[in-house]
């Protein structure tokens, strides 16, 4: 884990340097920056050092637990504390979702393979997929304010309570819920034809227990991957669901800092969601193991 | 310990003075995209208790499918029973409500699949699919099962079976793994057991193994023994009679000894043939030429006839007789039954 977040945070670093612009433009007003300001700008972050030192000083900092302070003069680690429970908050919903509905539409496809349900659940989750978030999102706030159920499913979602948040929840988690059924109904259909299903029915047993306890554990082995894996990467927030909803979350915050050339603030918070990331795999390989005996084992 | 085997038997009306299992005129046929393929075609047979029948066939001449259809546990669809009975000390299991014939799968008539790695289910330990037959059939809590489950892996000589009772299926050997599916389908002390191909998967030394522990565990209990295979060797071992298949139907039926002795069906012989012997060292192995038939395509008149050696017009243009009579127990379905028995072995 050490390499990577070391990899990661030197990439980035070099990239935001790579970036044309310069962060103090637009300081000024409209007129060009003194040479006096971008000299002390430039002494103030450390920006007159060369490229490898910037890094190691940020590094050092980092190590301490200091993301350090951009170029507004805020604290790194503040502006996520303010952001980062609202891209918890939308990713759990999202994530709830995706369990929810996903696994239950791909559970009921695969039951019924080959017949209405399945097909129903077959083609609506091939439209949802085609269809980019951007639209799906605005298309539920127009259909919600349609409805008058705009009290119920608030549209936009600005001081980011739970309320505000299901109906951006659904539209973040509406492309994995495709996703999400369509990797079960496949799963489910593949066991179902296992040799281990036919010795259940032989023990005489019945068709819930060997389809709810022997076929399913095997159909969401990968399932349960995929969710685990893409809560890692929804805990990074989400730029576009976060700007139809007027969400102040990560994915909004880190957009802003690089529009702006803030790279203390872009380093500082992708570091951060590499490491939640690395988590989110982490937790995900070790539960892995629990669930398929055969790779912690072997 | 015989008191909670009644109790679990309740609800089916069983008659003790009927034959263990009948099988009468089974009938299965696969509606596949392609058409139907009649599967089973009149299959009969009777298997009384203590007894080992062997049914022996070629891949796809429904030895499995007649096995799965008496289980009920046929994958359906593309499967159906279309005609037939299957008699259980009298009982049409075909017609039972599924409810009451799921009481006898696995419980009074139980299987075991030939590869244990893949029938086994990977993400439970073994002991805890073996304990499951008694939580979900006796109602025993999980640690009573587990308990009994042990017992029962100690009973198929698996070494240190508490200790290995938490492993999963991965982590035997193949012979070990055949014990634990032995294990699970003697949980419930079953009356007529189904082992389809046990050992096919398995090294010699460890077939004559597994072999010995089924026999013993038959002559225990006095089960019936339904033991399905295509390997003629282990048949002459320790089936009592056997049931020659071919093509979805019944070509010969017979005593073991007689089987081996005089071949009635011109597709026994050939089997028979086709067994290496020492005395013929250095001679061409005799072999049935072709292939068996797609079942979706059956030949007219007798399902064997182009590949058959006696085959004569009358084989081509009508179906051979079902059952030509050849004494007690022994029957052939074939014109030629005569020439066939009276035919000395080709050199």
């Amino acid at each position: 884990m050490i390499p990577v977040i070391i990899g990661a945070t030197f990439i980035l670093f070099v990239l935001v340097f790579a970036l044309p612009g310069e962060p103090w433009q637009g300081r000024c007003g409209e007129r060009e920056c003194p040479a006096s300001y971008i000299e002390a700008f430039k002494r103030e972050y450390n920006l007159d050092k060369p490229l490898l030192l910037q890094y190691l000083l940020y590094l050092g900092k980092l190590v301490q637990g200091d993301l350090g302070v951009n170029f507004y003069n805020n604290r790194v680690i503040d502006e996520l504390a303010v952001r980062y429970p609202t891209t918890v908050k939308l990713a759990l919903i999202a994530i709830a979702v995706e369990i929810v509905i996903g696994i239950a539409a791909g559970l009921l496809a695969g039951i019924n393979k080959g017949r209405f349900l399945d097909s129903l659940v077959v083609v609506s989750t091939l439209v949802v997929v085609s269809i980019p978030v951007f639209v799906i999102g605005s298309v539920s706030q127009w259909g919600v304010l349609q409805l008058h159920l705009n009290d119920i499913f608030p549209v936009t979602a600005a001081q980011g309570t739970i309320k505000q948040l299901i109906l951006p929840g659904f539209v973040l988690g509406s492309l994995s819920v495709a996703y999400v059924a369509r990797l079960t109904r496949t799963n489910l259909v593949e066991n179902l034809r296992a040799d281990y299903v036919r010795t259940a029915r032989a023990k005489g047993l019945s068709t819930g227990r060997v389809i709810g306890v022997h076929t399913l554990r095997n159909s969401l082995i990968p399932v349960v991957t995929f969710i685990g894996y893409d809560f890692g990467s929804l805990m990074g927030g989400a730029i576009v669901t976060e700007r139809i909803f007027n969400i102040n979350g990560i994915g909004g915050f880190i957009f802003r800092s690089i529009s702006q050339r803030d790279g203390v603030s872009v380093v500082g918070a992708v570091t951060v969601l590499v490491l939640v990331y690395l988590v989110a795999n982490l937790l995900v390989d070790l539960l892995y193991g629990v669930l398929d005996p055969r790779i912690s084992h072997d | 310990m015989t008191e909670i085997k009644h109790s679990a038997r309740g609800g089916v009306p069983l008659d003790p003075a009927a034959p263990l299992l009948v099988v009468e005129d089974l009938q299965v046929e696969f509606r596949l995209r392609e058409g139907v393929a009649r599967a089973i075609n009149g299959v009969s047979f009777e298997l009384a208790a203590g007894q080992t029948l062997a049914i022996l066939g070629e891949s796809g001449s429904g030895k499995s499918v007649t096995a799965q259809a008496i289980m009920g546990i046929l994958d359906s669809p593309p499967g159906f029973v279309t005609g037939g009975r299957v008699l259980y000390r009298g009982v049409d299991l075909l017609q039972l409500p599924e409810r009451e014939r799921r009481k006898v799968r696995g419980a009074q008539i139980a299987m075991i699949f030939q590869d244990a790695l893949s029938a086994l289910n990977p993400v439970f330990p073994v002991g805890w699919q073996i304990a499951e037959m008694l939580r979900v059939h006796r109602g025993l809590n999980r640690s009573d099962a587990q308990d009994q489950a042990i017992r029962l892996m100690e009973r198929v000589k698996i070494p240190a079976a508490r200790q290995r009772a938490r492993d999963y299926p991965h982590q035997f050997s193949g012979g070990m793994r055949q014990r634990v599916m032995i294990a699970m389908s003697i949980a419930l002390d079953p009356v007529v057991l189904i082992a389809d191909e046990p050992t096919t998967a398995l090294d010699v030394t460890v077939q004559a193994q597994i072999m010995r522990l089924l026999q013993d565990l038959q002559d225990e209990f006095q089960m019936g023994l339904i033991l399905i295979t295509h390997d003629l060797g282990v048949v002459a071992d320790v089936a009592d009679r056997i049931v020659v298949m071919y093509a979805g139907g019944l070509v010969e039926e017979a005593d073991v000894v007689d089987l081996y002795a005089h071949p009635a069906h011109p597709y026994s012989r050939g089997l028979l043939d086709s067994i290496p012997r020492l005395d013929q060292k250095g001679s061409d192995l005799p072999a049935i030429g072709g292939l068996p038939p797609n079942l979706l395509h059956l030949p007219a008149g007798c399902a064997f006839h182009p590949r058959c050696p006696l085959a004569q017009d009358v084989c081509r243009s009508g179906a051979p007789p079902a059952r030509v009579e050849l004494g007690p127990g022994r029957a052939a379905a074939c014109h030629f039954v005569d020439q066939t028995l009276t035919a000395g072995r080709p050199a």
